[in-house]
């Protein structure tokens, strides 16, 4: 299967101090000569760190091995759980969809995917927070459909577990993995347990592990793992909270009208709006979109249809807001960015 | 039903105390020292004369397997890699051993190893399992602070060193030579064989690849007997096995259980039957995805060990079936099946590159019955094409399930075909 590296890649790749002690005591474990065999887990820990796999990442850690680039880039193109491509900040949602799990539900599952994150993998939800695939059998059959987030298994899943999961990671916090019927591991549930016997641990290993480290969807960096509810809030002075993807995916998009040509007077300096550079002003002029009031005019599900229609922006408008900040500039009103750029300290024309 | 005092496996569920104190009070690490004083050729005879058979699929003798490495060194050191690549869909059972009856593998490394001279072993697991490598990496941890790993292990005198190593997705590294690449840092492409890995395996040095299973009852095996184990199930075929229950029964599961035993019980007794009852079931997939699928009026009396799928001219593969309902489109799954090996194949060879993306676009019209009749024979003669014409078995794993559904679902591909032409369901596919 053809995969290729994402277009846009970030300046740099370094290892996080920690990361880098880490990667010594892996290379350790091969015998002299043979420090290539640490190329799989030191992708991976790179990917732990950033989310995704960089092209800086594969050169460094190509140094670090003595590995030629080639090499190493056809390691990180060929095994699937390398992400080439950014993903959700808060998870990449992978959805078992093999035989088992397929009979057994998953497509109910990649449904809740397709409506509440993006209509297709490998997509952000217009907020960012989320990514979402099908993968091939992860391995975990009798406890199917599953899902795997971040370093952990949920399973016995239905529709609605599923969503409640969705929600609960939309709102910072790490739900508890593993099955979620009930059951303890694999065994028969409401069965006759083999072998019989006390029970002595409060979780399956998985689940213990998974709570004992709270590191289910954190970046691992080498520096203790903030709480996952923590972590996520914003320390800035509360805003109101941007309508949750749940809300925004609920509608179904449509296309907002569009000019084939500016008004008389030109077009709007679109650029006034944050988050909006000469790129996107591009796109937006692509679009017949030209004019403030236009995009102040944007209903709901305009925006969704625009938020998944900015090819390579998906989520721009609603992250920044741009129907609000549309709103004011079209009134004659100025915000605090569009002073800035007035001053010409934005951008240098 | 297998009794309890019979299980290798006393903690699959994770229920019990998983530490090494916890392992060592079911036996676990008992008198570990004095089976290495038996010395290699007796712990290797005791393996062969308990007839136990890999259980990563092919059912390969293990301890014959063991017997193919060098006797002495040429200075190449010898290993052992462990195959944890658990990926065959339906197969879940290993997961099972190494998040929660770890030492029972870590044991049967040190067995292993010793039996064949290698003084370091490796585990390769699937990448996806990270739970369970954190689970396995804490109990080898623990090891090493016991003294049971490392220098003079267990105080055996043979040094050992056991190491995790992981994957990153990919299910043709659980074949073993594409495993091997893996492990030294490549794709995860098979290698020709031979030279097998016996002679030159990882690094070039003599190698043995076994599964998680195989390895994890040798301990038991080698502590109550070669008879013991023998004792269950039928000839060549014996031993205890986990089985995994997936699919439309009413309580998923794994569970071990004497080899041999008919499908109906292990179905009846551990996974609480079919979905709806035994009548509403309509074919099983037995021993994950590669094994031909068997319908349901074979399923009656069908025998869950090498031989007994061998005469239905299915596979007994890992012992992990999925179960289907008469709810359920059988095509759909097969042609799910043939989008994993399509997905899954590493593009080495032509006729597995090219052929499994072939078999699946026809399945996937079979599916919505836009095909002619004529198809289904020319996707018949594909899979024998690609079916034995490629270095590793993936080609062949991706021909037998639509083999498998062509013997016995025909009629259901043709009522299909027809039902999409004339626009009205036969007597038979409305039943």
């Amino acid at each position: 299967m053809l995969r290729r590296l994402y277009h846009e890649q970030p300046e740099r790749f370094a290892f996080t101090p920690a990361n880098l002690e880490w990667a010594q005591t892996i290379i350790a474990k091969y015998p002299e000569g043979r420090q290539a065999s640490a190329v799989i887990p030191l992708l991976w820990r790179a990917q732990e760190q950033e989310g995704w796999v960089t092209r800086p990442a594969i050169e460094e850690i190509a140094r670090m091995l003595g590995m030629a680039y080639i090499r190493v880039l056809e390691v990180a193109t060929f095994y699937f759980m390398f992400q080439l491509q950014p993903v959700g900040s808060v998870a990449n949602i992978q959805i078992c969809g093999t035989t088992t799990c397929m009979v057994c539900g998953s497509g109910s599952l990649i449904e809740v995917c397709k409506q509440r994150i993006a209509p297709h993998p490998h997509q952000l939800s217009p907020d960012g927070k989320f990514s979402w695939e099908e993968v091939e059998c992860l391995g975990s059959c009798s406890n199917a459909p599953m899902a795997q987030i971040g370093k952990d298994y949920y399973e016995d899943l239905t529709a609605e577990s599923f969503g409640a999961i969705l929600d609960a990671l939309a709102r910072g916090e790490v739900p508890r993995p593993g099955p979620q019927n009930g059951r303890f591991a694999s065994e028969p549930l409401g069965g006759n347990i083999q072998p019989a016997g006390e029970r002595a641990e409060a979780a399956n290993a998985s689940v213990a592990l998974a709570l004992a480290l709270g590191d289910t969807v954190a970046r691992i960096t080498g520096e203790p793992i903030l709480a996952r509810a923590a972590a996520a809030a914003p320390a800035a002075a509360p805003k109101p909270a941007p309508a949750p993807a749940a809300a925004l995916a609920e509608v179904e998009p449509a296309r907002p009208a569009g000019l084939g040509a500016p008004r008389e007077g030109g077009a709007d300096d679109l650029k006034r709006i944050k988050g909006v550079g000469p790129k996107l002003e591009a796109v937006l002029h692509g679009l017949g979109y030209y004019h403030f009031d236009q995009i102040a005019a944007w209903t709901p599900a305009e925006v969704a249809w625009v938020d998944a229609n900015l090819e390579g922006f998906h989520g721009r408008v609603t992250r920044d807001d741009w129907v609000d900040q549309a709103r004011i500039l079209a009134g004659g009103g100025s915000t605090e960015f569009s002073e800035r750029v007035d001053r010409g300290e934005v951008y240098d024309e | 039903m297998l009794a309890d005092k019979d299980r290798i496996f006393t903690n699959i569920y994770g229920m019990f105390d998983r530490s090494l104190a916890g392992a060592r009070k079911r036996g676990c690490w008992d008198g570990t020292a004095e089976i290495l004083a038996r010395g290699r050729d007796k712990i290797v005879e005791e393996v062969k004369a308990s007839g136990l058979r890999g259980r990563g699929g092919a059912g390969f003798p293990t301890g014959l397997k063991w017997s193919f490495m060098p006797k002495g060194s040429d200075g190449r050191p010898h290993y052992l890699v462990v195959n944890a690549d658990e990926s065959e869909p339906a197969t879940c059972k290993d997961r099972e051993i190494m998040r929660h009856d770890p030492h029972t593998l870590i044991e049967g490394c040190l067995i292993a190893s010793f039996a064949m001279g290698a003084h370091t072993a490796y585990i390769y697991l699937r990448g996806e399992y990270i739970r369970e490598r954190e689970a396995l990496q804490a109990a080898i941890d623990e090891c090493y602070d016991a003294g049971l790993l490392g220098r003079n292990a267990c105080g055996s005198g043979w040094d050992f060193d056991l190491y995790l190593h992981h994957g990153a997705g990919a299910y043709i590294c659980g074949e073993e030579t594409a495993l091997l690449e893996s492990l030294e840092g490549r794709k995860g492409m098979p290698r020709l064989k031979p030279p097998f890995p016996a002679n030159a395996g990882l690094y070039g040095c003599p190698t043995t690849v076994n599964n998680v299973e195989s390895i994890a009852v040798t301990p038991t095996i080698l502590r109550r007997g070669a008879a013991w184990f023998s004792g269950f199930g039928r000839p060549n075929n014996v031993g205890v096995k986990l089985f995994g229950l997936t699919g439309h029964v009413n309580t998923p599961c794994v569970v071990e259980e004497s080899m041999s035993i008919s499908m109906k019980e292990l179905i009846e007794k551990h996974g609480g039957g079919i979905r709806g009852g035994w009548k509403n079931l309509k074919a099983i997939i037995p021993g994950g995805a590669s094994c031909p699928i068997l319908p349901a009026e074979l399923c009656e009396t069908a025998i869950m060990d090498f031989d007994g799928m061998r005469e239905l001219k299915s596979s007994f593969g890992t012992a992990c079936m999925i179960v289907m309902d008469q709810q359920t489109d059988v095509i759909k799954a097969i042609w799910r099946l043939s989008a994993f090996f399509k997905h899954e194949s590493c593009g080495q060879c032509t006729p597995c590159r090219e052929g499994t993306g072939w078999m699946m676009r026809v399945m996937e019209r079979l599916v919505t019955g836009d095909a002619e009749v004529e198809e289904i024979d020319m996707l018949l003669d594909v899979t024998k094409q690609v079916e034995g014409h490629t270095i590793c078995a993936l080609g062949d794993a991706a021909a037998w399930p639509i083999q498998g559904l062509v013997r016995h679902f025909r009629g259901e591909i043709e009522d299909r075909i027809r039902a999409k032409r004339t626009g009205r369901v036969s007597a038979v596919a409305a039943e």
